[in-house]
């Protein structure tokens, strides 16, 4: 088990819509663009599929932070599954943070088909983020 | 019925998942940053995995032997290949499972080269990741269900939004290649941005001499049904019945018999002679010329049919014009129609339009008018507009009368332009001008920070034309660098600067007024010779770029086409599926993808026109396999996902208390999944159980033991 926080390295399982967020990060990979390897995603359709559930399994298994990643409102795939995303990811949020998780180990972003760049800086971003705030209090591992 | 089958089919025993892993080198692409070995036997060792192999190109056609031998052998009946993104490849290796007879549902994809070898450098790392992500198809593949995909027919008919050029082209091979085309541009006339211009470049043809007579074939095909002066409203549906609505504006003037077809307005242009306005700026013109507010845009219009300014006509803003008013027109309209009077015996209660129209095609009472299609594919065709010259000021465009942009000057040179292709600013032929090149483009500051890839080669053009007319004119090109990169570009570049004309290096940095004249001087730096220079002009020409043409956004929406950075339509892929889009069914063709030049526009018609062919002509189309379910046991009815389902595909069962869903009309987009709280409604290939199992693979090390 890592102690020291230079050496612990997060993992973040990341549940992206289809045709905006995962689409930006396979571009991200074809610009060449670089980013930490601590991100794992898993590909639905929509981010309105992304049962609250799914989130709050991926805390229980020990994840150290979850990424959400969809279209830009107005932008969606399915007209507003967008919106739902959000609001059930802002709800849970509020949640989170009564089980005891830091709400900042949850990061919605919005990423179009476009912006390999956007994604390559937030993924930077959130993996420096969670190495500040240390394990999860979850994890056994 | 269909749900009995659907529950019968659940009950037959699946076979023993039996998983084939192939690892892909991708040449040096994962092999370099991934230890291709190690995951390799990693994956051999993971639940009901048999057969785990590496290959140097699984796409290539040996590679998809292997597969398709293993399949065949009955050694594998779930197939996984590393490599690269689903978004690219996994429609080949669903094929390679089809020809293998294999449910192509059964295959997954592992995204270990855009989501691992190519974005971190680190070999160990990248490896642990690439077994992470093996480790987690796995799981998911075990859990794997046969989808069965729906075949719809095609309704052998295309819309085409836009009448440019592209439009024009897309919609004259559909057409001719015996299929009916709706074609709606929002303009009372076809014919786009290049009949504004006076010659092509790099050849100088005259572009309305070859675009009119196109125009006219476009009017008369028997198989184009031309909407213009409309607008499509609304798009529903998916690829073989697109369901369109499209609102055709009152042009105040009867263009067809609504019941023969028979033209009506002969387009004799009396109405605008006798027109009491004769001042409104003419949008074709840009505003450097003028019109009636009866009118026609230019004299080639298709349809040569008027339109009546509802925003400028008299009659139409106040009711009133000389001393008829609308409620005098209507009366004395029926009278004359039914031969009563002649238009002579009640002048004084008719408009003069009215009064000289021989057809009687002129009614103030038109309404907008809802056109309802369904069409099997669409191709999206908008076009351009100018980049706004305002977003430099330092330009001084809109200040100056003799700061005019490229498409401005372009008017001025043509013969059907305001000054019948004289340059003449402020009643006289200037002497000296100065154009600025990326007026708009490649600048951070402005937004639009692509090339737009036209303005050198109009820009050198023009100087040409000017020279043409002009024989003693001093031309200076500022440019930052001369993108002369198609065909016969380079040399027409050559043969324009043997003419006399000065190509600066070194953008303008500022425009103002000479004290005391009228005359310009133009500053800026040139780069080469590393000091300022102050250029004097009669007129100053900003090359300006192009953007996405306005209303985009509504198309945006109304599709769901992706845009990429720059606004421009986001092709499905940049370099082999240049017209196709993320919506099956929808392409895209010309400027409204990016901006180019019109060879490039007319083959990218072209290519689209031939996209929509393949479902026209086969008439079939595979619809979205990956929908939701609701599972009849688990549902409780209460409802919540009914409201959220963007597409109303879900329907209460009144007499089981339960929710059904509508399989027609579901896009599987899954929310109806992601909201409900019994675990009822899920959805195909990205059930509750697939999802969770790949969670689990992924956090395997940091878990508690359960």
């Amino acid at each position: 088990m890592a102690t020291e926080k230079e050496e612990f390295e997060p993992l973040i399982v990341g549940i992206t819509c289809n045709w905006c967020t995962y689409a930006a990060a396979d571009l991200a990979g074809t610009s060449r663009l670089k980013y930490p390897p601590n991100i794992r995603l898993l590909r639905v359709m929509c981010s309105s599929r992304i049962h609250p559930s799914f989130i709050l399994y991926s805390f229980a298994r020990g994840a150290d932070g979850v990424f959400i990643g969809g279209c830009h409102p107005r932008e969606c795939h399915y007209i507003d599954g967008n919106y739902k995303a959000l609001r059930r990811i802002e709800l849970l949020r509020r949640m989170l943070e009564q089980f005891g998780i830091e709400p900042e180990r949850l990061r919605l972003e919005w990423c179009s088909a476009a912006e390999g760049a956007k994604y390559a800086q937030v993924v930077t971003d959130f993996t420096a983020k969670l190495k500040e705030l240390g394990p999860s209090p979850l994890r056994s591992g | 019925m269909a749900e009995e089958k659907e529950e019968a089919k659940k009950e037959e025993p699946v076979e023993e998942p039996k998983i084939g892993v192939y690892v892909c080198h991708c040449g040096i692409n994962i092999k370099n940053t991934v230890d291709i070995d190690a995951v390799r036997d990693y994956s051999a060792t993971l639940p009901n995995v048999v057969i785990a192999k590496d290959y140097m190109y699984v796409c290539s056609d040996p590679g998809q032997e292997i597969i398709k031998a293993d399949i065949r052998e009955g050694k594998i009946n779930r197939v996984i290949v590393a490599a690269c993104s689903p978004r690219l490849h996994e429609p080949t290796f669903r094929g390679t499972c089809i020809a293998a007879g294999l449910n192509p549902f059964f295959f997954e994809m592992a995204n270990i080269r855009e989501q691992c070898s190519w974005v971190w450098e680190d070999r160990a790392a990248n490896t642990e990741k690439s077994k992470d992500i093996v480790r987690a198809t796995v799981a998911r593949s075990n859990l794997l269900e046969p989808i069965e995909e729906k075949i719809v027919d095609v309704v052998p008919e295309t819309l085409v939004i836009g009448g440019g050029i592209s439009g024009m082209y897309a919609a004259l091979d559909i057409a001719s290649a015996g299929y009916k085309v709706h074609l709606v541009e929002r303009l009372p006339s076809i014919g786009g941005h290049m009949l504004q211009f006076d010659k092509t470049f790099p050849t100088l043809d005259c572009a309305a001499c070859i675009l009119t007579p196109r125009m006219v074939d476009v009017g008369k095909h028997p198989n184009i049904n031309l909407l213009t002066y409309s607008e499509v409203e609304e798009v529903g549906g998916s690829v073989g019945n697109f369901t369109v609505k499209v609102r055709r504006k009152p042009r105040y003037i009867v263009e067809k018999d609504p019941v023969t077809g028979a033209i009506v307005c002969t387009g004799c242009g009396l109405c605008a002679t006798e027109c009491r306005l004769k001042k409104i700026p003419n949008e074709f013109d840009l505003g450097l010329g003028l019109r009636p507010a009866a009118y026609l845009p230019m004299p080639q219009a298709v349809p040569a049919c008027y339109t009546i300014d509802p925003e400028k006509c008299i009659m139409l803003t106040k009711g009133k014009c000389g001393k008829a008013t609308l409620e005098s027109t209507r009366e004395a309209i029926k009278r004359i129609k039914s031969g009563e009077v002649t238009p002579e015996q009640v002048k004084d209660e008719i408009p003069l339009c009215v009064a000289t129209c021989g057809p009687n095609c002129i009614d103030f009472d038109m309404k907008d008018e809802i056109v309802e299609l369904n069409v099997g594919t669409i191709i999206v065709a908008t076009g351009t507009d100018v980049i706004d010259p305002n977003l430099q000021p330092e330009y001084k465009y809109g200040v100056y009368p003799n700061v005019l942009h490229g498409l401005e000057l372009e008017r001025l040179l043509a013969p059907n332009g305001p000054t019948q292709g004289k340059v003449i600013i402020k009643g006289k032929e200037p002497r000296d001008i100065v154009f600025v090149q990326c007026a708009g483009s490649r600048n951070k500051q402005t937004g639009y920070e692509y090339c737009s890839r036209v303005c050198c080669m109009y820009s050198i053009k023009h100087a040409h034309l000017i020279k043409e007319r002009i024989h003693d004119a001093n031309i200076s090109i500022l440019y930052q660098d001369i993108r002369a990169y198609g065909k016969a570009f380079e040399e027409f570049y050559d043969r324009i600067k043997g003419e006399g004309i000065n190509f600066r290096r070194g953008l303008a940095s500022e425009v103002y007024q000479k004290p005391g004249s009228d005359r310009l001087v133009v500053r800026g730096e040139d780069t080469m010779l590393g000091e300022p220079y102050e250029i004097e002009a009669d007129l100053v020409v900003l090359a300006t770029g192009l953007r996405p043409a306005d209303g985009v956004e509504k198309v945006v929406e109304m599709t769901k086409l992706a845009q990429s950075a720059d606004k421009f339509f986001l092709e499905a892929h940049p370099k082999l599926r240049p017209v196709d889009t993320a919506v099956d069914g929808i392409f895209v063709a010309g400027c409204c993808q990016g901006p180019k030049d019109i060879p490039d526009s007319v083959a990218q018609a072209k290519a689209a026109s031939s996209a929509s062919l393949i479902y026209l002509g086969t008439g079939k189309a595979k619809l979205e396999a990956i929908i939701s379910e609701v599972s009849e046991d688990l549902c409780t009815g209460c409802r919540t996902c009914e409201a959220l389902c963007p597409y109303d595909a879900l329907e209460f069962d009144a007499e089981k208390k339960i929710m059904k869903v509508n399989e027609a009309i579901c896009k599987g987009c899954g929310c109806c999944g992601g909201t409900c709280p019994s675990g009822a409604a899920s959805m195909r290939h990205f059930r509750d159980l697939q999802i969770y199992a790949q969670i689990e693979a992924l956090t395997e090390a940091l878990a508690p033991p359960s």
